[in-house]
């Protein structure tokens, strides 16, 4: 098994035929993931690597019965776009686009809460399950399909973790990336209930980094409800107090959010904290064998 | 982004929300000729820079004379103010803000944002008015309030009753704490603000509410719909470096280490810095130069970290993932090039053509170290670094 995605995954692609849809759809078609059409407002009707494009998600829905969206709308629209998705009734969204206002995810979330869709993201690498299903930014040929789960909030440190664990032989069970943004969709918790519910999961590894107090929220839960282990590694160490880093969610204010506090909170639940980013890989595999 | 507090007072006061009387100034004559017009006995002269601690450094001055107000801005305008928050260069004043004084009887805290755990907007007071909310948060957290507004229903009255009562408000400062509350919270949904505060949120001798201070900040990804918002932004008050960076689409945040750091990613760039750390060496900044970054990105990027006389070595760590590893070491190339580089450069490339990357650089016959890995590349910008 896998979580979230696997070989059977009917995806769509929001902002199919831009830029950034057609790139990433071109790749997810050469890994093999079931992209069965995309969305285009103004381009339904024509076709685009070969497959369908759909005015509305309404109208893909009928023609495709997609399972999930990928939305790589820019970000004024991006919002709009992922409620569309909901609307009509796609059950996992993963969005990537980067840079939409909170206020609009705040309002979005509160919409999603009273329907039974999985938002992954926004502001992410999107999930992956390897060898079946690649929904997302993220190169495919680092990922080996083995027993590892990953979950990250930020990007090209998930495809650090990914290496790692290819090398050390361990493989990738699911790579799920939440999203660098204050206001999400599903979180570590979701996350880490999903893979110690998964067969294939032997491991976690959880890449946190400064700013909120999701971290903080994962320890509880592990300490409570996970048994298999987890290795975490959180960024930001270094990172000054009050600075955005890059990410709109990471940032320590107030004092609160900071890495050393992440990290503590994490050891006493249990969790197998490694200080070096370099580390993820090697630990995951003492911790396994 | 930041607004100097005569920006967002002058918003307060579009939103219905009474703010001292008061105008800013950029010179000690124009300073004195505002006092002259506002009229009464005695003036406050403040210092606007984007940061707190403002009182203590010398940056609000009290004056009872309209010479006094020339006297005290002129002691302030062209120089810089250190404060705790600024860093130890401080920050330019460029700008007075000369208000009427007003005598007060009570200073009440008042802010709102955006929850990131209940996912709402929140307001939060407390009567400890005028103090640093965030150690009132530990010494007694049960001395602040706080409302949750639900996105559906909007701020509802009894919300802004509740707080008023719990702060011992009475009369008419009832309605009118509802009333700011109310234009508080247009003012959020309206500008896509992510936090405003207005501490001390002060009652006058008359027994009115006023908001003596306040302090605004605004989500950089709703900018593009707020062009009012976007060019009240004083440059002056950012650093340098950052600013350039803002321009290029690169994030870039200076530190006072030596190691410079060119990434790709928030989370990987930070990650780095860290490992610099852990290795025994200190960065001199963060980079992140995006995850579709092209050799041009990679050449002004370049620029940005030499352009700090402090940093020793440049450490280059990038997981190509949509972006290919040969256009970044051609970016590289080009960049030395054009601008010379007289320090160390270790470069670490992984994932996409990494292997092409690394050999377009190795051929190049620049001065340019090879790692392995992230590990390898770390020790050797620390060694570098150190001499």
């Amino acid at each position: 098994m896998s979580i979230l995605v696997n070989r059977d995954t009917k995806v769509i692609c929001q902002g199919f035929t831009g830029k950034q849809g057609t790139y990433h759809s071109r790749q997810a078609l050469e890994y093999g993931t079931r992209l069965v059409g995309g969305v285009t407002p103004g381009r339904g009707g024509t076709t685009h690597l070969g497959l369908p494009v759909f005015d509305t998600v309404d109208q893909a829905m009928l023609e495709t019965r997609p399972d999930a969206s990928v939305v790589y709308v820019p970000p004024p629209f991006a919002a709009d776009a992922m409620l569309e998705a909901a609307a009509s009734g796609i059950k996992t969204i993963i969005c990537i686009t980067e840079g939409i206002p909170v206020l609009q995810m705040l309002r979005l979330k509160a919409v999603l809460a009273a329907q039974d869709t999985v938002l992954v993201g926004p502001n992410c690498p999107g999930v992956i399950t390897p060898g079946e299903c690649k929904i997302g930014i993220m190169p495919g040929f680092i990922h080996q399909p083995g027993c590892i789960g990953i979950v990250s909030r930020s990007g090209t440190l998930t495809y650090e973790a990914v290496y790692q664990t290819t090398r050390a032989g361990l493989g990738q069970s699911t790579c799920v990336g939440i999203g660098g943004d204050p206001i999400h969709g599903l979180g570590f918790v979701e996350v880490l209930e999903k893979f110690e519910a998964d067969e294939q999961t032997r491991g976690i590894i959880m890449v946190g980094e400064i700013g909120g107090s999701a971290e903080e929220r994962a320890a509880d839960y592990i300490r409570q409800h996970i048994s298999k282990p987890v290795v975490a590694y959180i960024a930001g160490v270094t990172a000054p107090s009050d600075k955005r880093m890059g990410h709109a969610g990471a940032i320590v204010s107030g004092g609160k959010g900071t890495a050393e506090d992440k990290f503590s909170v994490l050891e006493s639940a249990g969790v197998n904290i490694v200080r070096s980013p370099t580390e993820m890989g090697q630990r995951m595999q003492e911790c396994l064998s | 982004m930041n607004l100097h507090e005569f920006q967002s007072k002058r918003l307060l006061a579009d939103y219905g929300i009474p703010i001292p009387t008061g105008v800013s100034a950029r010179t000690a004559d124009e300073a004195m000729k505002v006092a002259h017009s506002l009229g009464g006995k005695a003036w406050v002269v403040k210092a606007q820079v984007h940061a707190g601690g403002r009182g203590k450094a010398g940056g609000i001055k009290i004056v009872d004379s309209v010479e006094g107000v020339g006297t005290a801005s002129a002691s302030m305008l062209g120089k810089r103010l250190t404060t705790k928050q600024t860093g130890p260069g401080g920050l330019p004043i460029d700008i007075v803000l000369i208000e009427q004084v007003n005598v007060i009887t009570r200073e009440i805290y008042l802010s709102v944002l955006i929850d990131r755990v209940s996912e709402r907007i929140l307001f939060m007071a407390s009567a400890a008015g005028g103090m640093n909310i965030e150690e009132v948060a530990i010494s007694s957290p049960e001395a602040i309030i706080m409302a949750v507004v639900d996105p559906a229903a909007g701020l509802q009255p009894y919300q802004s009753r509740k707080l008023a009562f719990s702060l011992e408000l009475e009369g008419k400062q009832i309605s009118q704490l509802e009333q700011i509350m109310r234009g508080l919270y247009r003012l959020f949904l309206d500008k896509d603000a992510s936090q405003i505060e207005i501490n001390p949120l002060v009652v006058s001798s008359e027994g009115d509410l006023l908001a003596l201070d306040a302090k605004m900040n605004f989500d950089d990804n709703a900018l593009y719909s707020h062009f009012d918002i976007s060019q009240m932004r004083d440059p002056f008050q950012e650093d340098d470096k950052e600013a350039v960076a803002r321009q290029f689409g690169l994030n870039y945040i200076t530190l006072d280490g030596s190691i410079g750091c060119m990434v790709n990613g928030a989370g990987l760039a930070m990650a780095t810095m860290d490992l610099v750390q852990l290795k025994g060496g200190e960065p001199a900044n963060f980079l992140d130069v995006g995850g579709d970054t092209d050799a041009q990105k990679v050449a002004e990027a370049f620029k940005l970290i030499l352009s700090d006389g402090n940093v020793k070595t440049v450490l280059i760590n990038i997981f190509g993932g949509i972006v290919r590893c040969d256009v970044i070491a051609e970016g590289i190339l080009s960049a030395i090039r054009e601008v010379g580089v007289h320090v160390p450069v270790i470069v670490r490339l992984e994932g996409t053509s990494a292997r092409e990357g690394l050999s377009i650089l190795e051929k190049a016959g620049l001065d340019i170290v090879t790692a392995e890995d992230l590990e390898e590349a770390a020790v050797k910008a620390v060694a570098a670094a150190a001499g």
